[in-house]
């Protein structure tokens, strides 16, 4: 009994010796993909609902994996353009209320049929709820009528001018009269084989698809939620590659390629604007000052990840505004000044409560080190309230109950609107309780234009003002590692929350 | 007879008393179903639609109700979360679990039976000196530590198995079972700590009694008496708390399957827990409920089996 317990703690200190050095990428380029492969892919949710494309758009880690089955008549590339898929090309007319698609030539469902104009303007209907009055997809309400005048046409009409309603085209493509309940079928790269719930969802490659072919024959997401478990994981090799790791995760592994990109989302403290102690516009730009960005991403995340200063991340291009990043240079002298004259001082700090979903590792480091760094001023006592992801969407996203809380938001699809919207007055999912005329005649002065340069512009504005009125203590877009066995290539990010599989394959 | 039909009546007043109590603790927690589900697209007029749509604007007593008619009656309603059959949820998870808790049930039994009776043999002797200084340590490790340990050492080290290669019985049966080794054993180890030392200070009491000292002097040999005699009588309380650690050992899975990444009924409850999915979480309630009561049960079957002194009734 006695030796082998020294066994063991031999065996443990033995791989303590290993796990130490960090993980490097090790890219061997240029090899054979291997037709045939089989990629596992590690994810940390399962998929929600019944993988329903028009409803089930909500959580992020559904969307990433849906991507691989379904396409809409146009689809995001990883430049952040929109490229035609279902559709072979489109025409918007000059008041941008009428949008015109070509239908593309032999494009096939998964189940061999060959898509017609009917199968879209069903999807269509059915997505903005055109016959039920209940639209599944928010993003689609603004479709009055959707025709097909002959058999390679779609028209779609909209109640109000709206010059990005283009990236709204993404919604999936189903066959007409078909229920995803009943089927998942797509027109996609891969086609879906089968789920098992917890365990896994199987995708096989789909060989009539219309363009370039998926590289492997089939890729299986394997569902891991426990962060441990999945390092482990990738270490024994059990499954192929994962998205979406820390920092601290990618520290644990070596030998395996490391991809880093971005997590595409604005990482921030928000805070209630419609309630105290942050109805005070002093109380809010104090905050901006005392927290050093730099200094938080060197604490929480080794030194990964993308400062910003605005609901905008780099990966939006044109709509960044870089010079918003640095507006509130972290200035303690100034943060204290600002809080005296809002009435705090240090045997009067401001106190509050920044609520953090558990679940979400990342965020919860960056609250421990934005509390330290407010520490710093003396005068504000922050402290940190960790809850379940379901008691977060109901007391603060949607309840509106809560001081501050460290979240991100990401954009699901390509627009400036899906990370603008939510702070214009009337908007549902305006959570934060913003407020600002100004900001609310720049955002209808954006979506309202058709001219490329002044929505831009108007967008830049929306931006601007929120970073001005400090509406939320902005921090980072999170660094997003990708790591894959040596043998795995061809990975490619995408400024949006998705895992595009049908580049990926094995070397042979 | 008589005492089989109270029994019986205990089993589903119990199970009735459960299932009541989780479905009225999603009461006092934040959050229901239509939060997760509509998520950031909430707005308060969808989430009263679709409330009402699910039935869960009405009275918690008659959605109980509706819940348990359908249950009795074999429908065990849809999950809210996958959007398909409870059953269809559960397909495969209670084998998981099931192997993976009888696996660690008889792995106590096959290393604490004979190493209790070994120690209680050759009591204060160099094995059972080693053994009852590092009991409390094993008796102390969580299992979830274990796994963790298990895997690095056994898993990444020595590579005796592939962490996170779950392999499903569909696929392969012996393979289904070779990856269950391991969690199983970490599950295990703690009780059959606790099981061995009860055994071997049950055996060590009864080797105080008269009848013992009766035995010795008629000639019979130190084992003889502990074979025939003493483990009869020091059986007893084990073979009850071995019965409920059955129960404990499904309960105690929950955790071990999320460091295993095994698709078990354990790691779908958490999820459910989490997704405020009632019907399904009802489902695993009971059925754990089941298991705990029913071990009961046999329990003092199994006891009144071994000894006769004891009446039910």
């Amino acid at each position: 009994m006695k030796d082998r317990i020294l066994a063991l703690a031999t065996a443990v200190f033995m791989t303590a010796a290993l796990l130490v050095g960090g993980g490097q990428s090790a890219f061997a380029a240029g090899s054979p993909a291997d037709v045939n492969g089989s990629i596992t892919v590690g994810i940390a949710s399962d998929l929600d609902s019944s993988l329903d494309p028009h409803v089930s758009s909500s959580l992020a880690g559904t969307r990433e994996v849906l991507f691989n089955i379904y396409e809409g008549l146009v689809k995001p590339d990883t430049q952040g353009n929109l490229v035609p898929a279902v559709a072979e090309s489109y025409a918007v007319n000059d008041t941008a209320d009428e949008y015109t698609f070509t239908l593309r030539e032999g494009v096939r469902f998964h189940n061999g049929n060959e898509v017609t104009v009917g199968d879209v303007v069903y999807s269509l209907t059915r997505a903005a709820g055109l016959e039920t009055g209940e639209p599944l997809m928010a993003t689609l309400a603004g479709i009055s009528a959707v025709e097909a005048p002959d058999d390679r046409t779609v028209v779609v009409t909209l109640s109000a001018p709206d010059a990005e309603f283009i990236a709204y085209m993404t919604a999936a493509v189903i066959p007409e009269g078909s229920d995803p309940a009943d089927g998942i079928i797509g027109t996609g790269p891969f086609k879906y084989v089968s789920r098992s719930v917890q365990e896994n969802i199987v995708l096989e490659r789909f060989d009539d698809y219309w363009g370039e072919p998926a590289k492997s024959a089939r890729v299986t997401f394997k569902v891991i939620e426990d962060g441990q478990t999945m390092v482990m994981s990738l270490r024994s090799g059990a499954i192929d590659m994962a998205a979406h790791l820390e920092a601290s995760q990618v520290a644990e592994l070596s030998g395996l390629s490391v991809l880093e990109g971005s997590m595409n989302l604005v990482q921030a403290l928000y805070l209630n604007n419609a309630r105290a102690p942050f109805d005070d516009i002093r109380v809010r730009q104090a905050l901006c000052y005392a927290v050093d960005k730099q200094m938080v991403i060197d604490l929480a995340g080794d030194g990964h990840g993308t400062a910003l200063g605005s609901s905008m991340y780099p990966a939006f291009g044109k709509y960044f505004d870089d010079a918003l990043t640095d507006y509130y240079e972290f200035n303690i002298a100034r943060a204290q000044e600002l809080l005296t004259e809002a009435g705090y001082s240090a045997a009067k700090p401001l106190e509050f409560t920044i609520d953090v979903v558990a679940a979400y590792t990342p965020h919860v480091n960056t609250a421990q080190a934005v509390v330290e760094l407010l520490r710093q001023t003396g005068m504000v006592n922050a402290k940190i309230e960790q809850m379940e992801n379901s008691a977060w969407y109901s007391d603060v996203y949607q309840g509106r109950d809560f001081e501050a809380t460290l979240h991100g938001m990401d954009a699901s699809t390509l627009t400036a609107s899906a990370l603008l919207a939510r702070f214009e007055s009337s908007n549902a999912k305006n959570f934060i309780g913003f407020d600002n005329a100004d900001y609310d005649a720049a955002y209808a002065a954006a979506l309202a234009t058709t001219d490329d340069a002044e929505q831009t512009a108007k967008f830049k504005e929306c931006e601007t003002i929120l970073t001005e009125s400090a509406a939320n203590v902005y921090i980072q877009d999170l660094a997003d590692f990708v790591v894959t066995q040596p043998n795995v290539q061809g990975y490619q990010f995408y400024p949006l929350y998705v895992m595009d599989m049908s580049t990926v394959y094995k070397t042979a | 007879m008589q005492y089989v039909l109270k029994k019986t009546g205990v089993l589903v007043v119990t199970l009735l008393l459960i299932s009541l109590l989780a479905f009225l603790a999603f009461q006092i927690i934040p959050a229901d179903p239509v939060t997760k589900l509509l998520g950031t697209d909430y707005t308060p007029e969808r989430a009263e639609a679709l409330r009402h749509e699910m039935g869960l604007d009405r009275n918690v007593f008659v959605r109980y109700f509706d819940w348990l008619t359908g249950f009795v009656t074999g429908d065990m309603g849809d999950s809210y979360s996958y959007g398909m059959g409870v059953e269809k949820v559960l397909e495969g998870k209670g084998a998981v679990t099931a192997g993976l808790s009888l696996m660690a049930w008889l792995m106590v039994i096959a290393i604490s039976v004979p190493l209790g009776i070994t120690l209680a043999r050759f009591q204060g002797g160099r094995l059972d000196r080693v053994f009852v200084a590092m009991n409390q340590v094993f008796m102390a490790i969580p299992p979830f530590f274990l796994g963790i340990l298990f895997t690095y050492v056994f898993g990444l080290v020595l590579k005796l198995f592939v962490p996170g290669g779950f392999i499903s019985p569909r696929e392969s049966f012996w393979g289904f079972l070779g990856y269950l080794f391991f969690p199983a054993l970490a599950i295990a180890i703690p009780k059959a700590a606790m099981v061995t030392k009860l055994l071997r200070s049950s055996i060590l009491n009864q080797m105080q009694m008269d009848y013992v000292r009766t035995a010795y002097s008629r000639g019979n040999s130190r084992w003889g008496v502990l074979r025939f005699h003493v483990l009869r009588n020091a059986i007893l309380p084990v073979v009850t708390f071995v019965a409920m650690t059955l129960a404990d050992i499904v309960a105690g899975s929950i955790i071990v399957e999320q460091v295993f990444a095994l698709p078990g009924l354990g790691r779908l409850l958490l999820a459910s827990i989490g997704n405020r999915d009632y019907p399904v979480v009802q489902c695993i309630v009971v059925i754990i409920a089941f298991i705990v009561v029913f071990m009961n049960y046999l329990a003092d079957v199994l006891t009144q089996y071994i000894d006769p002194r004891v009446r039910l009734g």
